[in-house]
């Protein structure tokens, strides 16, 4: 049945599927290139909105603020939930196991609005002022949640002698985890990282809850200005991230296929 | 316990404490404050400098006051049986849509498997707030979906899609399908194929065999589907306030109005208080749900 070429049923779900998934995006994309400035109307290709949306200082520096909020809360939720992983899947029992593991679960189901009012309230109340810093935290205490989630499925499918292995030979544990364990759970964590980086880079709710005046980042400011409508700009925008995440995608799917094909091959060659 | 499992247990543990349990705690004590024209807008404040005796007042003028009111003004359960019921349905549109994708991708040929699964989960990873906005042109009084039908004589006058619940519940479906799609499709795949056609040698129906085999094989996925979609479903801001109307209040948007526009935290926590409460209930059977799963495998 598998190898049966698919059946008229089969294909016109997929077709229509495939075409609500990216139809949406694809008009978004060619109508960056329209010259007018109306949604409704084509009136001749330009690239006009580019140019207007690299001149445009402030979403320059939304950009930037973006980033490194995105880079720098998706290292130390890597970190942070590779550690939850590693704590959880390998220590059975410890005081108040149970509700860590609900910790690392919630956040995952949380409304975005909750996390962002209690977060907001928090440092209100410690009296921390907003700004880069209070969107970071907020971004690592949920994105380390996703990035142990991740981690975590890809612990439990590896084979748990050969770490013990190299405790036996002497390793110390933090030997044993630098040289055998990382080494196996690296693709894991390098898309654990990926994901974090990727919701912070998205995320608009907590964003607007923990961010100061001075903190706008990218998707504060297109929520912004799209409440007022369509805008061509924002268009340009969203082709050049929707480009970027197609490319780093594809780039990333061409080289985990490749290592997996190394690994089968060192596999069979070793069993040679 | 050595002093490196301490440090590799409790780092994550006790940040987890600080900014996610510890806020909720600030959350549900606001929640019974009252509000006031202060910095911070509520009172009574917590003053440790007071010793015993104002630890006492402070407690005692906390009070269930905000629960009541949320009660008898009927904006917020007004928003809350919205949310849900929006929630619910469009869970239940996002699977009818979801689950032919699945089922195709599933039994497409083996090679082609991994890019159709590839071109599911792209969309993931592109801006959620950019594809809640690629419907705003879509559906728009002279959006292209109503020039479009106009120009094909379906209707005389443009459709009023934009701002109603029908963009919200397009919105919700198209934002989610991922979540709906992959796990169906992770029971699909492992099923046995030759089971259906055994059935249908021994003279069932090929509808017959769907539904006494292939849906009940796909029923985990199916339910963790619903629960993915459902849960954070019901809590949206960006969806309703983006594409819905004035009359869309959904809870999300109720609580980021209170919080910013009438800028009464109290009632803002007691909102966030109960929302949780309600989505406790699925919360726990998705986990209980996830945990059995696991144990299958």
């Amino acid at each position: 049945m598998n190898n049966r070429s698919l059946s008229w049923f089969n294909t016109t779900s997929l077709v229509l599927g495939f075409a609500f998934l990216y139809l949406p995006m694809l008009i978004l994309i060619i109508y960056s290139f329209n010259s007018s400035k109306l949604v409704t109307v084509w009136a001749g290709f330009s690239t006009k909105w580019y140019g207007e949306l690299f001149q445009d200082e402030q979403f320059m520096q939304a950009a930037w603020v973006t980033l490194k909020v995105g880079f720098f809360s998706a290292t130390a939720a890597t970190v942070l939930g590779t550690m939850a992983a590693y704590a959880l899947v390998r220590t059975k029992k410890f005081t108040g196991r149970a509700l860590f593991s609900g910790m690392i679960f919630a956040p995952l189901v949380m409304p975005e609005v909750i996390t962002g009012l209690s977060l907001l309230l928090l440092f209100i109340a410690i009296d921390l002022d907003r700004g880069i810093l209070t969107i970071t935290l907020a971004h690592i205490t949920f994105s380390m949640c996703f990035v142990s989630v991740v981690v975590s499925s890809r612990l439990t499918s590896f084979d748990k002698s050969l770490e013990e292995a190299a405790l036996d030979l002497g390793c110390t544990p933090f030997d044993a985890f630098k040289s055998v364990v990382l080494p196996i759970i690296m693709p894991a964590v390098a898309s654990g990282w990926l994901l974090a980086f990727t919701l912070s880079l998205d995320d608009l709710v907590i964003a607007s809850f923990t961010a100061g005046p001075s903190s706008t980042t990218l998707p504060i400011k297109i929520y912004s200005s799209i409440r007022l409508g369509v805008s061509p700009q924002i268009n340009a925008l969203s082709t050049i991230m929707i480009g970027i995440v197609t490319v780093f995608v594809i780039t990333a799917s061409i080289i985990s296929k490749q290592s997996i094909k190394k690994y089968e091959s060192e596999k069979i060659r070793a069993n040679l | 316990m050595n002093i490196r499992r301490f440090t590799l247990i409790f780092t994550p543990y006790f940040w987890l404490i600080a900014l996610f349990l510890i806020p909720f705690i600030i959350v549900f004590k606001i929640s019974l404050s009252d509000p006031a024209l202060a910095i911070p807008p509520y009172t009574p404040n917590f003053d440790l400098s007071g010793g015993w005796s104002a630890i006492g007042t402070f407690f005692s003028q906390l009070d269930f006051e905000n629960y009541e009111f949320l009660l008898t003004d009927d904006l917020y359960w007004k928003s809350y049986l919205t949310s849900i019921k929006i929630a619910f349905f469009s869970t239940v549109f996002t699977l009818i849509v979801a689950f032919p994708i699945a089922y195709g991708i599933a039994k497409a040929p083996l090679h082609l498997r991994p890019m159709l699964m590839m071109l599911i989960i792209l969309p993931f990873w592109t801006s959620f707030l950019i594809r809640v906005y690629s419907w705003i042109g879509i559906l728009a009084n002279e959006g292209i979906l109503n020039n479009f039908l106009l120009w094909i004589g379906i209707i005389d006058q443009p459709l009023r899609l934009i701002n109603t619940n029908i963009a919200v519940y397009i919105g919700i479906v198209y934002t989610y399908l991922p979540f709906m799609i992959l796990p169906i499709y992770a029971n699909l795949e492992k099923m046995d194929s030759s089971l259906i056609e055994a059935a249908e040698d021994l003279g069932c129906s090929r509808i017959g065999a769907f539904w006494s085999i292939t849906l009940p094989m796909a029923k985990s996925g199916i339910v963790a589907g619903c629960m993915l979609v459902f849960i954070p479903a019901i809590g949206e801001f960006v969806i309703p306030s983006l594409l819905g109307g004035s009359s869309t209040n959904m809870i999300g948007k109720v609580l980021w109005g209170e919080f910013f526009s009438n800028r009464d935290w109290p009632v803002a926590s007691s909102v966030a208080v109960v929302l949780l409460a309600i989505l406790m209930i699925p919360i726990i059977l998705f986990q209980r749900h996830q945990q059995k799963e696991n144990m299958n495998e």
